[in-house]
């Protein structure tokens, strides 16, 4: 279980999200690689020619999907980031959900998946959904539906098909773990382990065996209607929302 | 990195992108490397209208490299013309003419700059600065990172 939420902020995720992500970067982006349908979509509908950011990239699977559009994928994984640059014509860059280097309202969309809900606390979610619409360009007027638009996905807290079996009612902050097989390649020797990383933990295997490594990441589990009422806080319009494979997602504007 | 990204790019504290002179970057110490990819004239052309042109070729100057035209090029530059006036008779047997097939537009030089320009001129190490607050972003290996100093933040 995850800890309360007054010692939840940037510091916890710095320990239990981003060095996680830093550590198991290219056993993370091997598994990584089938674009979710909604996400297909979104990005395959675009006009040719749309500018726009990945916000929280990862190994940057769906900068592969349109070539006809331009995206600047981030990451807060430097690691994650040199594997997300080989997708051309695209770029990829290390940044902070909270601090993205972009004008303010000058994309035609932004896609957020499978991020907003490593931030720790309400507000901190909040205020990632709100740096996401930022970037999105007005309408051209108060009635014209033309301004940006972002598509942001979440786990959701109603799995109870999923491996994990969560469900209504369950506690939504979760510590999740990633198993890394030991033996394989991508397994980090002892002792190449950054400091600082508390989040792991090693489990022992019988002797000779390579050990299997377990890193925690937080997870906040969206329960159904959360991620519609964060973008309203966050200043956005929802147009678009729904439940894909144990994720609930909503494409939003700005108001 | 691309050049073409500094064109999407801005200081990252949020006090300076309300500021003009926050954009663009201005990059510095940079040592540029050549990656070359394939030209797309459909992308070119699409993203032409979003260029800002003056702040591409400020970048330019800054980086030493050959001047860009003080006015962008128009969708229509991007072609080369089709040389000699094609007949419209049908029957005309396809004279294979460069690499295009039929009806398929050929790049012109303006196009072949500027995708070589955009896309293909990357800054590989070096900094991006902010003209507003002056903070330098590190740019590592063709990465450019944007992560602040907790007390930027
Ligand atoms: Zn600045």
């Amino acid at each position: 279980m995850a800890s309360s939420s007054s010692e939840r902020g940037s510091d916890y995720e710095a320990t239990h999200v981003h060095a996680v992500y830093e550590d198991i970067a290219s056993h993370f982006s091997s598994t990584r690689y089938k674009p979710w349908p909604i996400v297909d979509r979104f990005l395959k509908a675009l006009p040719d020619g749309s500018i726009g950011a990945d916000i929280g990239c990862g190994n940057g699977k769906y900068l592969a999907v349109n070539p006809h559009v331009f995206i600047v994928g981030s990451d807060r994984s430097s690691n994650l980031i040199k594997i997300a640059r080989q997708h051309h014509p695209h770029a990829a860059i290390v940044a902070d959900n909270l601090s993205l280097p972009h004008p303010q309202h000058s994309l035609d969309f932004a896609i957020s998946i499978a991020v907003i809900h490593h931030l720790s606390t309400p507000g901190r979610r909040v205020e990632a959904v709100k740096c996401v619409l930022e970037v999105l360009r007005r309408p051209s007027s108060e009635e014209a539906q033309d301004g940006g638009k972002a598509l942001i996905y979440v786990w959701a807290l109603e799995q109870k098909e999923s491996r994990r079996g969560w469900d209504e009612g369950h506690e939504q902050d979760v510590m999740v773990p990633w198993v890394m097989k030991g033996g394989g390649e991508k397994r980090k020797e002892k002792g190449q382990r950054k400091k600082g990383n508390e989040a792991l933990t090693e489990r022992q295997e019988p002797a000779e065996q390579p050990k299997d490594k377990t890193f925690l990441r937080y997870y906040h589990l969206y329960r159904k209607g959360e991620l519609e009422h964060d973008i309203e806080e966050a200043g956005g319009t929802v147009v678009e929302a729904g439940y894909e494979k144990d994720n609930w997602w909503a494409v939003a504007t700005l108001k | 990195m691309k050049l073409l990204t500094l064109n999407f790019l801005t200081c990252a504290r949020r006090t300076c992108k309300t500021s003009p002179s926050s954009f663009p970057l201005h990059p510095r110490e940079a040592e540029l490397e050549i990656l070359e990819s394939e030209l797309n004239l459909v992308f070119l052309r699409n993203i032409l209208p979003r260029l800002m042109w003056s702040e591409l070729r400020g970048i330019g100057e800054e980086l030493g490299l050959p001047s860009l035209p003080e006015s962008p090029p128009s969708r229509e530059d991007l072609v080369t013309k089709p040389s000699p006036a094609k007949p419209s008779s049908v029957t005309e047997p396809s004279s294979v003419e460069e690499e295009g097939g039929e009806g398929e537009e050929v790049p012109s030089q303006t196009a072949k700059d500027l995708h070589r320009l955009l896309l293909e001129t990357t800054i590989k190490e070096g900094k991006l600065v902010c003209g507003n607050c002056g903070h330098e972003y590190a740019v590592k290996e063709g990465v450019a990172n944007f992560l602040l100093p907790g007390h930027l933040v």
